[in-house]
């Protein structure tokens, strides 16, 4: 072997490098890998946790509506399903729109001689800003002779309605102490339009608003309801696994609990989100016992 | 000749002499049907996606007379689109499934393209080693290309599972493309099991260049396998080739050449071989701290040390391709790029400078510790130090966070599924100086390395010094001024183009340091290599590049995920799921290690598997004293 042939001290290292220890090699590396990768979970888990929610849609009762309400709405979508402040910040990277009075920029804007659009006062410069962002780019951003950096706000990615942008230009005109001049939105757009509400939006609390908001309390038993045109549900769980129970609110056609008109309107799943729908699911499937007149409690939404 | 006594010796021998279809090959010919079952299931499935889906009659009959006239906007995806399996989120199982696929397919596709470079340079140098090293290497990728087939198949059947509507909206788009697919998997089968199977019959003269051919043909397939299946990808991130609402308005082409396209094609390419070449250093420096002789020592120590030169070749243009990639990006849609970078996932560049850091100072480590295989390294050890320092500043600048200590809370106030709380980390001035100055860092230590074992007889030889001396001053120099002047002193339109120069003057360093050694080791002395002669802590660092590799894969491809926000197909098609949110960082990094952590259980079964083939059972001594012929 090349060991002899070697000088005296060189086979010494040599062996030295070969030996093998008590621990396994394999045991080794592996150890030395695993520990490699809890640091990197390590670091991952100590930055700041943050969730990045998808903006939600809510209904708003339009006949209720407030220009106060209006206005924080509008604040909202500001930061939030409008994502304005992902630019609009004291970053740099687009006018900080919160920091400046915009009504006053607004009128600048309006009196530059290179100003090309066609808004005539501060509401109509808003709206065209978001509809229609390279018909004047404010000087400093994006690139001479393309289009602005700014996404068009009624389109997606982003998608604002109307009403929303509505809001936001209340809001903008309100936010340094000016009145807004944008109309309040009546009801009449009877579209199935989704608006967002005051609130961050958000989908109901817990299961029983989901089960009362759709009227499901109308024809079963359940939560305070002894309606018997539907099967009882309070013992739901017991009868019904988790596939089941979900088909029925799905797909209530699927199959027909004996004894039952086939009644159950089949648009609960266009109705709700995604969320509603596991929390009435969840909620069912906790529900195991018909005497019981409380709701189980442990319904709260998994993330929050 | 080497003794042929024990188990482990005869592995070794084998490695070098094995003529015969041995174990392995059995194995090998066993999955490679079971892969061909699935590919023509998986093809199957693929022809009947609209149909197959549609459970009552007049969908289906709607399905066919849209089909027709092909136009269908995007479906609006509700809570009967999505599936799940229990209780388990769909997101988490096909995000973990989708990787181990990604991470198998970017080693078997990587694995051929520098086993082709390795042999070719075998027949120019006429060396044997580099034939029966690229042999190996190919042998170790063998079984991981079945595991890379079956994980496809299941993240197929998963996704068409638990997302049918995006999944027939997918196949609706790309249409007869996916088969063009299915075929080149074919054809990519076909041609690998030829090119490994043949390596011994077509190995000198003129039938080792058809076997070359063979590699090239191999590597034309399994890169353009890669380009069908990013288009998927980009398309989901930037569609094209459909209007707003999602109708199909272009052909095919159009759909495929997206503007992230070739960002991501180059970058997933380039990275494939980085991370394909720390994966067989890793098998080279376990088989290295196994050996039971010096010659098997070296052996794997020379196979190592050659697979962590192509991985970190590979890796060094990575950020260039990188930033292109970013680029698009921000030129597609300002809002993606600022999410990116600016936004939400913002923070998880700090976990990437942690990773592209171990990767560097490994990297660094390893080639410190192998210059004990020179005598000649004594001249520059004293310099080590001072790279070390550089080394180990640079990278604390650079994760340290921009905006420090926001609290999760400040954070959610802030709002919305987007947060403006970071500067852009990629043009932050004192994190480019940083980078700059480990990437000349690391340069600067491979040059060392690679002159440990050479005494330099060329007349110019002071001078040459004295010039590479002074190149490195003045780029070392060029890349701090411009970052702390640019940097700080003037607005963030120029910081972008302070990278740049910043970026050229390391890029002058790494091609005129090639330059002027290639020139100056011209008729230079050759130290002895002592292959083997290596600490075994200095193997370790081999370990650590792909471990640090893997989870970086892992993150990237979360992060390009990611950009998506709350859709399937950008601006498209919203995802409606459950699972539309962004998860908090900690959440995403307990994937990514699940995900790492799998991989890493299935690349020791390979290794394991590889080194199968090679192990032969003794002949049990009582079976030739019973032969009568004896
Ligand atoms: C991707 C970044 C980005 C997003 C998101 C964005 N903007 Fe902008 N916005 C810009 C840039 C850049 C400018 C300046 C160039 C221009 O005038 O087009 C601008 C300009 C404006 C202006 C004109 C400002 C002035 O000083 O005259 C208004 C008003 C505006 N944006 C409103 C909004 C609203 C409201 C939203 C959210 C619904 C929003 N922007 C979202 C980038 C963005
Ligand atoms: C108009 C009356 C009506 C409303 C409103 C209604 N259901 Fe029903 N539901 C029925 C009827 C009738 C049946 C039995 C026939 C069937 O299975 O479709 C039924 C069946 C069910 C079942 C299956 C019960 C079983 O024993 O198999 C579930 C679960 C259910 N409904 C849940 C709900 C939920 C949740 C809501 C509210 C979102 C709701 N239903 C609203 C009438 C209604």
């Amino acid at each position: 072997m090349t060991t002899n042939t070697n000088s005296q001290s060189q086979s010494l290292q040599d062996e030295d490098l070969l030996k093998q220890g008590k621990i396994p090699v394999i045991f080794k590396v592996l150890s030395f890998a695993v520990l490699m990768v809890f640091v990197f979970t390590g670091i991952a888990n100590l930055l700041p946790q943050v969730e990045g929610q998808a903006p939600k849609d809510i209904k708003v009762d339009l006949g209720a509506l407030t220009m106060e309400t209006y206005i924080a709405m509008g604040e909202t979508l500001f930061s939030g399903k409008g994502t304005c402040t992902l630019c609009h910040n004291n970053l740099g990277r687009a006018p900080d729109i919160l920091a400046l009075n915009m009504e006053e920029t607004a009128v600048e804007r309006l009196s530059v001689e290179d100003y090309k659009g066609d808004a005539k006062n501060s509401e109509q410069y808003f709206l065209e800003s978001m509809v229609d962002p390279s018909k004047y780019v404010v000087p400093g951003y994006g690139k001479a002779g393309e289009p602005s950096p700014m996404p068009t706000i009624d389109k997606a990615p982003i998608g604002l309605t109307q009403i929303e942008m509505g809001a936001i230009i209340a809001f903008l005109q309100a936010k340094d102490g000016g009145e807004p001049t944008v109309d309040l939105p009546t009801d009449a757009p009877a579209v199935e339009e989704t608006v967002a509400t005051t609130e961050p939006p958000k989908p109901a609390a817990n299961a029983e608003e989901v089960l009362l908001k759709n009227g499901c309390t109308a024809c079963h038993a359940v939560l305070d309801s002894p309606s018997t045109i539907g099967p009882n549900l309070k013992d739901i769980g017991a009868r019904s696994s988790r596939e089941e129970i979900r088909e029925s609110i799905i797909n209530p056609a699927a199959v027909i609990a004996e004894g039952f008109p086939p009644i159950m309107p089949a648009n609960f799943a266009d109705k709700m989100m995604v969320k509603e729908l596991e929390m009435v699911v969840d909620f069912l499937v906790a529900s195991e016992d018909s005497t019981q007149t409380d709701a189980p409690k442990e319904t709260e939404m998994k993330g929050e | 000749m080497l003794p042929n006594n024990s188990l482990v010796t005869a592995h070794f021998v084998s490695s070098i002499e094995e003529q015969s279809p041995s174990q392995s090959g059995v194995i090998l010919h066993r999955s490679m049907q079971f892969m061909l079952a699935l590919i023509i299931i998986l093809s199957a499935l693929m022809l009947v996606p609209d149909y197959a889906w549609s459970s009552d009659s007049a969908v289906a009959t709607e399905a066919v007379a849209e089909e027709l006239t092909d136009n269908k906007p995007a479906p609006v995806m509700g809570p009967r689109d999505y599936r799940q399996i229990g209780s388990m989120s769909s997101r988490s199982f096909v995000w973990v499934i989708a990787q181990l696929h990604l991470f198998l397919a970017a080693f078997v596709l990587a694995v051929p393209l520098f086993v082709t470079v390795i042999e070719w340079i075998g027949v120019k140098t006429g060396d044997q080693r580099y034939d029966d090293m690229a042999h190996e290497f190919m042998k170790v990728s063998m079984t991981a290309y079945s595991l890379t087939a079956l994980f496809g198949g299941t993240l197929a059947f998963s996704l068409f599972l638990l997302y049918p509507t995006f999944m027939g909206y997918m196949m609706e788009v790309f249409g007869n493309q996916v088969m063009v697919y299915a075929l080149l998997f074919f054809l990519e089968s076909g041609v690998l099991y030829v090119y490994y199977y043949s390596w011994y019959a077509l190995r000198y003269g003129n039938k080792k260049y058809v076997h070359l051919t063979l590699g090239v043909l191999l590597n034309g397939v399994g890169t353009t396998l890669l380009f069908v299946a990013n288009a998927w990808a980009t398309f989901m991130m930037a569609p094209s080739g459909v209007d707003d609402a999602g109708v199909v308005t272009g052909g095919i082409w159009d759909i495929m050449r997206g503007p992230l396209w070739n960002p991501v094609n180059l970058h997933r390419f380039v990275a494939n071989i980085a991370f394909g070449g720390a994966i067989v250093g890793a098998y080279a420096g376990y088989k290295m701290l196994s050996a039971r002789t010096m010659e098997q020592r070296a052996h794997y120590d020379w196979m190592g040390y050659t697979s962590n030169f192509i991985a970190v070749l590979a890796f060094l243009p990575l950020p260039f391709a990188g930033y292109w990639l970013m680029a698009e990006i921000y030129a597609y849609s300002q809002q993606m790029g600022i999410t990116a970078m600016g936004g939400i996932l913002a923070w998880l560049f700090i976990v990437q400078a942690v990773l592209i850091g171990t990767i560097l100072l490994a990297a660094n480590y390893y080639l410190w510790n192998g210059m004990s295989r020179c005598e000649g390294s004594g001249r520059y050890t004293w310099l080590i130090k001072f790279i070390a320092v550089t080394l180990v500043v640079s990278f604390l600048i650079w994760v340290t966070p921009h905006t420090l200590i926001l609290s999760a809370q400040e954070i959610a106030t802030l709002g919305g599924s987007h947060h403006p709380l970071l500067g852009p980390f990629g043009i932050m001035p004192a994190k480019n100086i940083a980078v700059n100055l480990m990437l000349i860092g690391t340069f600067l230590s491979f040059q060392l390395y690679r002159r440990s074992d050479k005494v330099i007889t060329v007349p110019w030889a002071n001078f040459g010094n004295a010039l590479m001396v002074a190149i490195y001053l003045v780029a070392i120099a060029n890349v701090i001024f411009l970052g702390v002047y640019y940097g700080y002193f003037t607005n963030t339109v120029y910081k972008v183009g302070s990278s740049v120069a910043q970026v050229i003057s390391t890029l002058i360093v790494i091609v005129s340091g090639v330059v002027i050694d290639t020139m100056m080791f011209k008729g230079a002395k050759t130290l002895p290599v002592k292959w083997g002669q290596i600490s075994n802590r200095g193997v370790y660092a081999l370990f650590a590049l792909p471990i640090a590799f893997t989870w970086l894969m892992a993150l990237m491809g979360y992060v390009r995920s990611s950009v998506r926000t709350h859709w399937h197909v950008y601006t498209v098609m919203k995802d409606n799921s459950v699972d539309n949110f962004i998860p908090n960082i900690g959440h995403a990094g307990n994937m990514m290690t699940v995900a790492t952590i799998s991989f890493l259980a299935l690349v020791l079964f390979i290794f394991w598997v590889a080194s199968l083939g090679d192990t032969k059972q003794a002949k049990p001594v009582s079976v030739p004293a019973q032969n009568p012929a004896q």
